[in-house]
């Protein structure tokens, strides 16, 4: 288990040298001169020059990458928007709460509503509850979040004026962009609760306790659910990264100041380093989510930790080394 | 089993079989017909998609107006006679926009998804087939990419690239291609333990025809499925980039950026946001219906 952990942990690093990698080769093929940004279009040639040389931007690719890695891995130093000459790391992190409040709450109430949801829907299977919660989760998966959102804004801010259109001044205002990300993943999350769950009370392990007149409450909550939750746990990960995206529009429609606001803002004003670092730290809070849920994972899958455990010993007996349990 | 089966013993089989009223045999494919004609909602989505494929090649017929016919007098009406989902802030026809949107967002979302398979697809075979080394390799490039979320890759892409279709395409296309190669190498790996694989090796088939002959036939059915899963999806990612402004910019009358163009008439002419959304949402809908029902037609052990 423990060694499971730390080579979890330790395939972290490649995951951001490769992240980091990527973003670089977006910016490298991004038309458009970086010295248009900081000098201005129509400055004189000399002084294009001396900011071309002062940026670095004459250096071979291949050094400008290892500079690049270099500064973000010592010293956290994702370079200086163009547009506010401020750190990028600085911008970031005044904005990073935000992002993760949402992205997080929105996958909290999803499961809160989900879970039950998918429950029922199985244990009532072609019951009117299941009809309707399933049509409510296809709805969920099949509406346009930003649509939705535009709905909502429409229904409950410009018409009724419960929430306000923009902003998160008041509290009452993370509700509609939190119900926007939500939508998706409820849907999604009642989905997979379902199916699983579906499974898990076929199985012997539930009739031999129904056999032995056990509540049936206790027989779907503690028998099923927990069996059934498995597939939920891994899907919840996934669950995280499309709410990151969806942050970053949920962001730009109700002016929520997030990282997603952040980098739109700066792909219009084409502020490339404060794009490029919005990404790096996205996907970094997305690694160390998908690391956690793994770890997670195994944790409440008591099959992975028996498979783990027997791999071991194999191993130790043959002498080989072990393959990842993945 | 054991007597030789030719082609004129096939055709006295099929007379016979006509006599007796049977004309079809009973084929896999067959039965997942017909499980899946008996699911209302699927044949539903088949029907809404089919109908909306037609609105895409009869356009020019259904839109009483062209996508870019400005009648300034006639600014921001709500639904009408005359127009029946109103005009926009250009006095253009809605209902001739979002007619002629069929004919972007299914075939764009239809070509991510294809050229998605062909590169994730390949190499999610690739890695299955040979598994060791060479999955672990291609697996962790994968895992690489899929640490930047789908949408997020996408929007960076787009960023990146700039605006026009097909960047959008290549956005796409390149943000769910591990998604995608992890769907085919897990379809390859279940029928890879197969004896027909087995045996098919031990007559001497060589790896590209195992791979191509053998194992990719008998796992196109959860692959299938996830492609109509994997259009809706693109269907949704194209309409939402193209709202935030990075995908197909105005005048084309992409559902997402009719949208975009609507948001700041909120207040004045709410109508202008209903209808391309709307039909952004029914056509996603029906994929999504069609893919539940091929899903539970092609493996009937899930329902």
């Amino acid at each position: 288990m423990l060694r499971y952990i730390i080579k979890r942990l330790l395939w972290m690093i490649p995951v951001i040298l490769g992240v980091l990698c990527i973003v670089f080769i977006l910016s490298e093929i991004t038309p458009g001169d970086p010295v248009d940004q900081v000098v201005g279009y129509d400055a004189p040639p000399e002084v294009r020059e001396a900011a071309r040389e002062a940026m670095g931007l004459n250096d071979p690719v291949v050094i400008r990458f290892f500079r690049y890695v270099f500064k973000v891995i010592t010293k956290g130093d994702l370079g200086t928007s163009y547009a506010s000459g401020k750190p990028v790391l600085q911008e970031l992190l005044a904005r990073f709460p935000n992002t993760l409040i949402l992205t997080f709450a929105s996958v909290f109430v999803a499961l809160v509503i989900a879970i039950p949801l998918g429950v029922i829907s199985a244990v009532k299977q072609y019951s009117v509850i299941d009809n309707a919660s399933m049509a409510f989760a296809l709805f969920g998966v099949s509406i346009p979040q930003f649509w939705f959102a535009l709905m909502t804004l429409l229904i409950f801010s410009v018409k009724l004026k419960w929430f306000p259109a923009s902003g998160i001044e008041k509290v009452s205002g993370w509700i509609l962009p939190i119900a926007m990300i939500g939508i998706a993943n409820v849907g999604n999350l009642a989905r997979v609760t379902r199916s699983s769950m579906l499974e898990v009370i076929r199985q012997d392990y539930i009739r031999t306790s129904r056999a032995k007149g056990q509540k049936e409450t206790v027989v779907i909550v503690k028998h099923g659910l927990r069996n059934a939750l498995i597939p939920v746990v891994a899907n919840v990960g996934n669950q995280i990264g499309v709410s990151l995206g969806g942050a970053v529009i949920a962001e730009s429609i109700f002016s929520i100041p997030g990282v997603g606001k952040y980098m739109l803002d700066a792909i219009n004003g084409r502020n490339w380093p404060s794009v490029q670092g919005g990404i790096v730290i996205l996907a970094f809070a997305f690694s160390v989510t998908m690391l956690v849920m793994d770890l997670l994972y195994t944790a409440i899958d008591p099959r992975l930790k028996a498979e783990f455990k027997a791999k071991n010993k194999i191993a130790v007996k043959k002498k080989k080394p072990v393959q990842e349990a993945a | 089993m054991a007597k030789m089966y030719t082609p004129a013993m096939a055709k006295i089989e099929k007379k016979r079989a006509r006599r007796k009223g049977k004309t079809k045999q009973s084929t896999p494919w067959r039965e997942a017909w017909k499980r899946l004609k008996r699911n209302r909602l699927a044949i539903a989505g088949m029907v809404i998609l089919i109908l909306l494929i037609l609105v895409a090649i009869f356009a020019d017929f259904i839109a009483p107006y062209g996508i870019d016919d400005q009648m300034l007098k006639e600014r921001n009406l709500p639904p009408s006679s005359k127009y029946i989902m109103g005009t926009d802030n250009y006095g253009r026809d809605i209902f001739s926009r979002v007619v002629y949107g069929t004919r972007i967002s299914l075939p764009i979302g239809f070509i991510c998804v294809i050229i998605a398979y062909a590169i994730g697809g390949t190499l999610g075979a690739i890695a299955a087939y040979y598994g060791g080394k060479v999955d672990n390799i291609i697996m962790r490039i994968m895992d690489i990419f899929q640490s930047i979320p789908p949408m997020l890759m996408a929007i960076a892409i787009a960023a990146s690239l700039g605006n026009g279709v097909v960047n959008l395409v290549l956005a796409i296309s390149i943000s769910t291609m591990p998604a995608r190669s992890r769907i085919v190498r897990a379809a390859i790996l279940t029928v890879k333990r197969n004896d027909y694989i087995e045996s098919a090796r031990a007559i001497g088939a060589s790896s590209t025809r195992l791979l191509v002959k053998y194992m990719l036939p008998n796992s196109i059915g959860p692959i299938l499925t996830s492609v109509t899963f994997s259009v809706a999806t693109a269907i949704l990612t194209i309409s939402s980039l193209s709202y935030i402004g990075l995908g197909i910019t105005a005048p084309t009358p992409e559902w997402g950026s009719m949208l975009s163009a609507g948001k700041e008439l909120m207040r004045q002419a709410p109508h202008v946001l209903i209808f391309p959304g709307l039909m952004i949402m029914i056509t996603v809908l029906a994929l999504n219906l069609f893919g539940d029902g091929l899903r539970d037609a092609l493996d009937p052990r899930l329902k």
